[in-house]
């Protein structure tokens, strides 16, 4: 039921405001996606400037080079730091991942006790301000490194990222637990299971969309950390938020606009991934009854 | 026996009692198999918990202890302190403290502590530090009586507010850095007083810091709910093109989104030109959009715009569009029917955006540090200076204690209000 298209009887006033409202609409959604939109050109400037050039304005292909995108990929420092992101998001992602998904489970039972606090004290990670976390996790790594070198070393930084990315995991997971019906573990047992077939047949099939949607955002999470990697990690740890960070705030040079149309490209991936997902799980859940 | 409970009858009375078929009463049971239930939830979440425990609940109870805990002075300065603990702060100690304060400094040089004690001493009254490292330097040379030595080196060596300074800080617990966060601190008398003028800037910041995200608040307010409106209204297939146009901003790096900000918007960047090429400014009046508090509040509005869109979506979705059809059949106007029906229900979705964004705006600290400039930096960058430039913990986690005490007491009314189970990304 639309109720934006004008009605036939409408008069003036309505037709001017309902148009009003349209350009209205439209400006907002330039100001989400303009930003984005408009790095995208300009990381194909022949000239080291961050705006657009005539030449590029007249579409002249000498004012476009791919140059910038060569200097991404000949600098070893870039190779390193993108290597390192994925590296590091990759480990929490799991370690988050796997620590969401069975604490999400607990959670979705009517027997778990005082789950309000839990569920409170699990999902605080994405509450509290980074640069608290990042100040914390400081402080303990430096109480820590006698016993085990957790400053400057992948672990730490893997450890820290994975904290931040399980409150993504708890919420996705307990979302799509929560139109779960549980007796189909029930009729599982009943036919002869054991609880772990129960999980990898039964559960597992069904809650996937949601674990894989929550370790896309806890990837991103890590992929797209800096803070704690300035407080923990050292120059051997350094990721590409990190290196964009540096170039922004000394020397800032093309290079980080063909950097970012490079993460745009990958955000656009996963946000198609997870709008798949969501789908095939809206269209899941649409089928069994209640 | 049908089944596996049975009824049975004791004494004379009738009592039922139930019981499961091996006789035990199917109340204990019945409680038993819930407690083995209520383990099992309970042990497929304690790895999480233990995790979160170890790397972030404990870190950030480490953090606030930092900002209360002050062993250095107590350590390193035990003849000084053991005196002054008797000192009444009437008038400059006696000769016995100086030596004792001779003593500690020509020891605390030995052990080469004396450059961290006199760091300490200067965060709490600016300018001890040379005074410390001095005396440290001369008093190995010096013999009683240090006094008037002391006093002629130093002339501060002979006013009260020095001596109060070290006996303040003397304590291996102290409320001194919650103070400074306050921009107060401990006068000669003991009293809580402000500090001078020139020096008082972590209110202001606060306050700043809460002015910042009260307009980002607002702004997403303003522009999330008429795009939220459409998106409801529109049908599935349309919303869910439009849907993409939130959600991409969302998905994509925070880093590339300020980045794009500082291009489109800095004096030599594309808005300036676009402007200057249709004539509205000439080259001469480019705008500084940029690199301060107006380019932080831009950026940050369209980087939380998504966390007031996606709240206030679903909560549209949920009023019925016969609502407003009735509000109209009754008379009211198009307009007084969306503003005395619509707008009311949508108030969930509103105020649930409106915390979240705020919540999430107070603590920021990538954008402001990248676009703020000088008058756009917010308590977060503040902290990240004093952890990693001043090197004053002390303080930083002070005001980190105060930023977690406001996030935390809007997390719980946030948890009251909407619930955190109704937090959504997506």
């Amino acid at each position: 039921m639309s109720q934006i298209s004008l009605p036939d009887h409408a008069g003036p006033v309505e037709t001017v405001w309902h148009w009003t409202y349209i350009a209205i609409c439209s400006l907002i959604f330039l100001f989400l996606i303009a930003p984005i939109l408009v790095i995208i050109p300009l990381s194909f400037n022949a000239e080291p400037y961050f705006t657009f050039t005539s030449g590029m304005m007249s579409l002249d292909p000498e004012a476009f080079s791919m140059r910038w995108y060569e200097d991404f990929m000949n600098k070893e420092i870039w190779q390193r730091s993108i290597a390192n992101s994925f590296f590091i998001a990759f480990f929490a992602t799991i370690l988050a991942t796997v620590l969401g998904t069975l604490a999400s489970l607990g959670l979705s039972r009517s027997e778990m006790p005082n789950k309000g606090l839990f569920m409170g004290l699990l999902i605080s990670p994405m509450i509290v301000p980074v640069i608290i976390t990042a100040a914390g996790i400081f402080f303990f790594y430096a109480t820590m490194n006698d016993y085990i070198p957790l400053t400057g070393s992948y672990l730490g930084v893997i450890i820290a990222h994975a904290v931040l990315g399980t409150p993504f995991v708890v919420i996705t997971v307990t979302a799509t637990l929560s139109g779960f019906d549980h007796s189909l573990t029930r009729a599982g047992a009943m036919l002869g299971a054991d609880p772990t077939t129960v999980f990898f047949k039964i559960i597992m099939p069904l809650i996937l969309p949601g674990v894989i949607s929550g370790a896309l955002f806890a990837f991103v999470t890590s992929f797209d950390e800096v803070v704690v990697v300035l407080f923990v990690a050292s120059v051997e740890q350094q990721t590409i938020p990190r290196q964009m960070w540096a170039g922004i705030r000394e020397s800032i040079s093309p290079t980080i606009l063909s950097v970012a149309t490079i993460l745009i490209c990958i955000s656009i991936c996963l946000l198609a991934t997870v709008e798949l997902l969501r789908r095939r799980s809206e269209r899941l859940r649409g089928m069994s009854p209640g | 026996m049908v089944g596996p409970y049975s009824l049975s009858y004791r004494g004379g009375e009738m009592s039922e009692l139930l019981t499961t078929v091996d006789g035990r009463p199917l109340k204990e049971a019945l409680a038993n198999a819930e407690r083995s239930k209520r383990i099992r939830a309970v042990l497929l979440v304690l790895p999480l918990f233990v995790f979160i425990f170890f790397s972030f609940l404990y870190p950030i109870a480490l953090m606030l202890y930092r900002s209360v805990e002050n062993p250095l002075i107590a350590e390193h300065m035990v003849e000084t302190v053991a005196i002054l603990e008797n000192w009444d702060v009437k008038e400059v100690p006696s000769e016995e403290a100086f030596a004792a304060l001779a003593n500690d400094l020509v020891a605390a040089r030995k052990t080469r502590e004396i450059g961290k004690i006199a760091t300490r001493l200067n965060f709490e009254t600016p300018g001890l530090r040379s005074v410390i490292t001095g005396t440290g330097r001369k008093a190995a040379r010096w013999g009683p009586p240090f006094k008037e030595q002391f006093i002629a080196y130093r002339s501060e060596w002979g006013e009260l507010e020095t001596w109060a300074t070290l006996k303040r800080l003397s304590p291996t617990i102290t409320t001194v850095n919650y103070l400074a966060a306050v921009d107060r601190k401990l006068n000669v008398e003991g009293n809580v007083v402000q500090i001078d003028e020139n020096y008082q800037i972590y209110v202001d910041l606060f306050m700043r810091t809460a002015w910042m995200s009260i307009l980002v608040t607002l702004a997403c307010v303003i522009l999330g709910f008429p795009i939220a409106y459409m998106l409801a209204s529109l049908p599935l297939r349309q919303s869910n093109m439009l849907m993409i146009l939130v959600l991409l901003p969302f998905w994509t790096s925070l880093l590339v989104r300020t980045t794009s900000w500082i291009v489109l918007l800095q004096t030599q960047g594309v808005l300036n030109d676009l402007m200057v090429w249709v004539g509205i400014i000439n080259d001469a009046q480019r705008i500084q959009l940029i690199f301060n508090a107006q380019g932080t509040v831009i950026a940050m509005t369209q980087i939380l715009l998504p966390f007031v869109v996606l709240p206030l979506y679903s909560v549209m979705k949920t009023i019925p569009p016969s609502y407003l059809r009735a509000a109209e059949s009754l008379g009211a106007h198009r307009f007084l029917a969306f503003w005395r029906v619509y707008v009311p229900n949508t108030l969930p979705g509103v105020g649930a955006g409106c915390l979240l964004v705020f919540i999430l705006a107070i603590g920021y600290y990538i954008t402001p540090a990248l676009v703020g400039g000088q008058d756009g930096q917010m308590i977060s960058n503040m902290i990240a200076f004093h952890m990693q430039k001043s090197l004053n913990w002390g303080l930083a986690a002070a005001l980190g204690g105060l930023l977690l005490l406001g996030v935390v007491l809007l997390y719980w009314v946030y948890n009251k209000l909407v619930g955190i189970d109704r937090l959504q990304m997506g």
